[in-house]
């Protein structure tokens, strides 16, 4: 089993050795008897067809979802199995489909609505918030709106400044929705199957750079009746010294900090959100009054972001127990530009979480956010 | 075979032009002329190669959308939009994606405006008597006298409720003074299975299905007893049980997901249809453009229908768009269309009745734009005299009354007299008075109510909140209004 990791592991060209330790934990986690393999886009892709094929009301509506097979392949083959009524190729029109998409839910069906990239959905966020997020509330529970908003969220690799923003911290403040932001295969299929089962609104939130990673898989997670629950964090690696919490692609990122910040003796608790509306509080809080340090990361803007309210709840309900200021990491408050270097500076690297991590166990000579 | 699919789709398209796309299919398929026709990318049937034929039938069952065909098999046509007698010579016709056109060597503008505008259907005259030679659907005397009463309660219902928003007993009011008539004959020629998604000036709907006067007034008041328990601004009615879709502010969104509903209701395969209305201005949202062109292409039984009374608050038609009115942008959506005169509740009838019968039948959209005149302000937010003349409003307001023509009509039949108008409009005054009174004495909504429905089940943390709060309350309850019950 562990092969598979070490293998993985290495051809990022990071010493297995030291990662060994904590990918034990990983693996103990991730899987029991199967050493299965699975792509993000493979997960998200069953996971559809699955819940397509248990509910008849569940379709698909999108730009390119159909003969295109999907933007990024996510639904790929879909088409052909299910046929145009349950896998539906729009005009680019992204209000539209949306409330379409909508609609369609108010009179019972379960749309999954797809985004080429939330930067889109903003063209439609009137009907996600008014017309879908609301109407449960605004109707009196008479109208119900089981939809499910998915697609690519955050930066991508040189795509620039309208195709790379983050929207957690947007839909994450709506009453009315859930915000659902997957790291793993497993993420990403328990999570879809929970996301289109639960008869609310939900906001998906994928990674495009994380479609083609592969994660090992258990036998349960490939059972077609798996789902994760919705609201609950996981801890990918359990430590002592500090928390650090991330989401979606962050989530890679400091699980490397993590290794880095082993060799130097700091046992870093990694905690994946999955899920940012509701965000699990109690995890992040146990996990805080644990290690009494903090480290948030996230790709998106600082200002108003994820870790701005992590932050909140760790001090209205753990404030005794912090022994450093809480560290948020956070994308440059910039828009996102296209140049390669500039790009690379704009968003959260492993080095900036390891300081921060640093920063927080008094292991720097100062605490200027510099150091 | 979907992977064999694309691929052989990538080869074509790598292919020179020598080789054109239906030749090479000839080659891999050599019983290619067998099989079932389909609509290719020019609108042309084609004959589809056997292979093919399971995966081009569920393309099929939802005929020509947004179709990228596997060939273009020009040249070879079966069955167009068009008819084959307009290309009599075949060097006069191109062949493009959308289907086959003339040419022609003559430069020519289509105008922007046509000499003559589209006619509205009209069957009443000023006089109450039918305009000779008008068709129209007749009216029983039982539907008659209730379509006339049914606008006479609105009619007075307006009046008061907006009175009692002058009088600080409600916070808002929306009146549908001048378009009683498309309110209430359009619901008479509905059936209650019909789901209508309002935008916000046809709570005749509501009357004529059975809301009741009380059940207008607790939406109001937002009492205990409201079935929006108290959510939303006054007049944003909604009800399940009436098969009316609670009224949300945001103009025009409620069509496109009109064209969503009616997907999801050709699957019950009823014999309904959805009404989605909006008004002058709501056309210009990009949503109108959404949603019509949308229910087209879907094939969507939707009935949408528009209240032209001229004015958007305070901008006038002229300054809302510069075609001729609404009817002409249903045939750019390929959607079959008419004008009524929305102030004569007969034409109104008939043209509803027709236009549903089509809806439903032929299973796709018809647009309806009914002409009239919003004789009240916008709202009561809203001092129309400020951007019309007082005189154009009296004008609309007596002259050109749609309850006054209707009401001749019903008189001459025999069907009513002056007797019933008094005694009428005394009742119903009467009982909205009392349903005021009685709305305003109802409990507010409790405390509870503050907290469901934001999702399906009570979130914990929700839950938290609300104990929390009544903790609060009780140890501070000097500081909150003392009409929530706990």
């Amino acid at each position: 089993m562990l092969g598979v990791i070490r293998q993985r592991v290495t051809c990022r060209g990071i010493p297995t050795s030291t990662l060994e330790q904590g990918m034990r934990v990983v693996a103990s986690r991730a899987f029991s008897s199967s050493a299965k393999e699975m792509t993000v886009r493979e997960a998200l892709n069953s996971a559809l067809d699955e819940e397509m094929s248990a509910d008849p009301r569940v379709f698909l509506m999108g730009e390119e979802v159909g003969e295109y097979q999907g933007a990024y392949k996510i639904s790929k083959g879909l088409l052909e199995k299910y046929g145009p009524d349950r896998v539906v190729d729009t005009p680019i029109t992204e209000a539209g489909f949306t409330g379409i998409g909508v609609g369609a839910a108010y009179y019972g069906l379960k749309p999954v609505i797809e985004f080429m990239t939330f930067n889109f959905s903003m063209q439609a966020i009137d009907h996600i918030i008014n017309s879908a997020a609301k109407s449960n509330y605004m109707s009196a529970g008479q109208i119900s709106v089981p939809i499910v908003f998915r697609g690519p969220n955050g930066a991508a690799a040189g795509v620039g400044a309208q195709h790379s923003q983050c929207y957690a911290a947007w839909y994450g403040s709506i009453p009315g929705l859930k915000v659902l932001a997957p790291y793993s295969s497993e993420d990403a299929r328990g999570l879809l199957k929970a996301a289109i089962r639960d008869p609310d609104p939900v906001v998906f939130l994928e990674n495009e750079l994380l479609y083609g990673e592969s994660f090992p898989i258990s036998a349960e997670t490939l059972d077609s009746s798996f789902s994760l629950p919705i609201g609950k964090a996981k801890i990918e690696r359990e430590g002592k010294d500090v928390t650090i919490t991330a989401f979606s692609k962050m989530v890679g990122y400091a699980l490397q900090a993590a290794g880095i910040l082993a060799k130097e003796g700091i046992s870093a608790e990694v905690i994946n959100l999955r899920s940012i509306r509701p965000l699990d509080r109690s995890t992040i809080n146990a996990s805080v009054r644990k290690t009494n340090r903090l480290v948030t990361v996230e790709e998106g803007f600082p200002q108003h972001g994820v870790g701005a309210e992590i932050c909140a709840s760790v001090l209205e309900d753990s404030f005794e127990y912090l022994d450093a200021p809480v560290e948020r990491i956070a994308g440059a408050d910039v828009p996102m530009p296209y140049a390669a270097n500039l790009e690379r500076m704009a968003v959260p690297q492993v080095e900036d979480i390891v300081r921060a991590a640093k920063r927080s166990c008094y292991r720097s000579s100062s605490l200027a956010a510099t150091a | 075979m979907a992977i064999w699919f694309s691929r052989s789709r990538k080869i074509a398209h790598f292919l020179k032009p020598k080789i054109s796309p239906s030749e090479f299919l000839y080659k891999i398929c050599p019983n290619y002329s067998n099989s079932s026709s389909f609509r290719t990318l020019s609108g042309e049937n084609c004959r589809n190669p056997q292979a093919f034929s399971d995966y081009s039938t569920t393309i099929l069952s939802f005929r020509r959308r947004w179709w990228r065909p596997e060939s273009t098999r020009a040249g070879e046509q079966v069955e167009t939009p068009y008819s084959d007698d307009d290309y009599e010579d075949e060097n006069q016709v191109l062949d493009f994606p959308g289907g086959r056109v003339t040419f022609t060597p003559e430069m020519k503008f289509i105008s922007e405006t046509s000499d003559k505008r589209i006619p509205c259907y009209r069957v009443l005259g000023d006089d109450g008597y039918p305009i000779s030679g008008s068709k129209f659907e007749q009216v029983d005397k039982e539907t008659a006298v209730k379509m006339y009463e049914s606008m006479v309660t609105l009619q007075i219902m307006d009046n008061i409720f907006y009175e009692a928003q002058r009088q600080g007993r409600i916070s808002f009011y929306l009146t549908s003074l001048g378009e009683e008539a498309i309110n209430i004959a359009t619901a008479a020629a509905l059936t209650l299975d019909d789901v209508i998604l309002p935008q916000y000036r046809e709570p005749g709907i509501l009357l004529w299905r059975g809301f009741t006067l009380q059940e207008f007034a607790n939406q109001c008041f937002g009492n205990n007893a409201d079935y929006g328990k108290g959510r939303q601004m006054p007049i944003h009615y909604g009800s399940n049980k009436h098969n009316f879709f609670t009224i949300s502010s945001p103009i025009a969104t409620q069509l496109p997901q009109a064209a969503g509903v009616a997907y999801s209701l050709k699957m019950d395969k009823k014999e309904a249809c959805v009404v989605a209305f909006t008004g002058d201005g709501g056309t210009s949202e990009g949503d109108f453009h959404a949603g019509l062109n949308f229910a087209a292409v879907l094939e969507a039984p939707v009935l949408f229908i528009c209240r032209n009374n001229g004015w958007a608050i305070s901008t006038p038609i002229s300054e809302q768009f510069r075609s001729d009115g609404v009817v002409v942008k249903g045939q750019a959506y390929g959607i079959r269309s008419i004008r009524v005169d929305g102030n004569d509740a007969l034409a109104v009838y008939s043209t509803i009745r027709a236009a549903r019968e089509m809806v439903i039948r032929e299973q796709k959209p018809v647009l309806v734009e009914a002409l009239s005149y919003r004789v009240g302000h916008h709202s009561t937010s809203d001092d129309s005299t400020k951007y019309r003349p007082i005189n154009e409003i009296e004008y609309w307001r007596t002259a050109r009354n749609p309850l006054v023509r209707f009401q001749k009509w019903v008189h001459k039949n025999g069907w009513w007299t002056d007797d019933d108008e008094s005694e009428l409009r005394g009742s119903i005054r009467k009982q909205l008075l009392t349903a005021i009174q009685v709305a305003e004495k109802t409990e507010k909504p409790p405390l509870a109510e503050f907290f469901s429905d934001v999702y399906s089940h009570l979130p914990s943390n929700l839950h938290e909140q609300e104990k929390s709060l009544r903790e609060t309350i009780k140890r501070h309850r000097q500081d909150y209004p003392t009409d929530v019950p706990l």
